[in-house]
């Protein structure tokens, strides 16, 4: 528990978010194009994090799924930026563990003649560390 | 008027339209594109990590090299625009952000001074579209273009300042300037699926396939953008064309080669 309680503060701390702000209006979410795609929307990210429910989602495929289109940063009435915090909970869980939601090797085999560079410096950034 | 100019990653390569249509108009409008020495990849992805602060140092090598210089920076793509435009206001505002750059590296001491302008800023701002129209020599008389504006010109517009984020009409002036129709379909801001096409094509396809139509459903003959994944994502869907705003300015100035 104690490891959470110092990733809950690294996370809220890293995205500069001060939950205490959100309204729980649900905008973001409504907002969100990836919507369907996640398994915690944007506004429950912000939910968990109250409780302190940070294993959750550290291991959220919603952190695989945000587009950084801010949307729901730009249209937030009480400027949380919840994307800021998807980053930061992305963050924690990639910096210790290393983990990658794709490798190199998995790259390599998507990777199609046309794409623009743009695309893979991109997901370079936010699919492997 | 001269600019220093950042071209970024793509911009050499699978997005040479881009820029090259961009250089020859500026010559027929009279600036220039100064290409900033050794400028180094932006990142395509603006870090908002509070910490984040080495994958900001090429965009603040880029941003110093232009305030040396005393000229703002101009950007082609929608991501290095927004990367550099976000990195500027960090520099700016945020004094933690400043002095760890500048401890690491005192020649990297900069305190966001620089300006940083997209071409379309350039062409509405310092040419002025009123003065572009009166320069075409080809107008697009009749061609019915959609502007796709997608996520990163205009959010988060507190710091992109670009337009208004909900209702922009700066690409739509830009055709008008051209001479061309703007077709104002609601999409226009909505989100292509940017970088999720390579892990989730399907959703990308999903989105980009609702904006197209979007488009369509009011005539639009072929889109226009700023961005090079945009103009992939797109593209894929076989549905309508997408080309980038400087082939439409080149062709509308005659100086297409
Ligand atoms: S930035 Fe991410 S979480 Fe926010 S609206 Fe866009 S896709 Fe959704
Ligand atoms: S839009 Fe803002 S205030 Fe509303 S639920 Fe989302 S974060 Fe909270």
């Amino acid at each position: 528990m104690l490891n959470y309680e110092y990733q809950l503060e690294e996370i809220l701390d890293i995205s500069g978010v001060d939950i205490g702000r959100c309204m729980k209006c649900g905008r973001c979410s409504a907002s969100c194009p990836s919507y369907d795609e996640m398994e915690h929307r944007p506004h429950q990210f912000i939910t968990y994090l109250a409780r302190g429910d940070v294993a959750a989602l550290l291991e959220s495929d919603a952190l695989w799924q945000c587009l950084a289109c801010f949307s729901c940063v730009q249209r937030c009435p009480r400027d949380v930026k919840p994307a800021n915090l998807i980053e930061a909970v992305r963050l924690a869980a990639i910096r210790p563990k290393g983990a990658e939601f794709l490798t190199v090797e998995e790259v390599e085999a998507k990777f199609a003649p046309d794409m623009p560079q743009q695309l893979l410096v991109a997901a370079f950034r936010k699919y492997m560390r | 008027m001269n600019f220093d100019y950042y071209p970024g990653c793509t911009l050499k390569t699978k997005a040479a339209g881009l820029e090259a249509g961009a250089r020859r108009a500026a010559r027929a409008l009279g600036f220039e594109l100064c290409e900033i020495a050794d400028w180094q990849c932006c990142g395509a992805v603006y870090p908002l990590g509070k910490d984040a602060h080495a994958e900001k140092l090429p965009s603040i090598r880029a941003l110093k090299a232009a305030e040396n210089a005393a000229r703002p920076l101009v950007t082609l793509c929608s991501a290095c625009h927004h990367v550099l435009k976000r990195v500027n206001d960090d520099a700016a505002k945020n004094k933690d952000f400043r002095d760890t750059i500048a401890r690491y590296d005192e020649d990297l001491a900069y305190g966001g001074g620089a300006t940083v302008l997209h071409y379309l800023e350039v062409l509405r701002d310092f040419v002025g579209f009123e003065e572009l129209s009166r320069r075409v020599v080809k107008p697009l008389t009749g061609r019915k273009i959609g502007a796709y504006y997608g996520c990163m010109l205009l959010r988060p517009s507190v710091v992109m300042a670009f337009d208004d984020p909900e209702n922009p009409t700066i690409i739509e002036d830009f055709i008008r300037a051209l001479g061309g129709e703007a077709v104002n379909y609601p999409l226009r801001a909505e989100c292509c699926g940017g970088y999720i096409s390579l892990s989730n094509e399907a959703k990308a396809n999903e989105l980009s396939r609702k904006i197209l139509a979007d488009a369509a459903r009011l005539d639009a003959e072929f889109l226009i953008t700023a961005c090079p994944l945009c103009a992939y994502n797109i593209r894929k869907q076989n549905q309508l064309p997408i080309y980038y705003f400087t082939e439409i300015l080149e062709e509308a100035l005659d100086v297409k080669l």
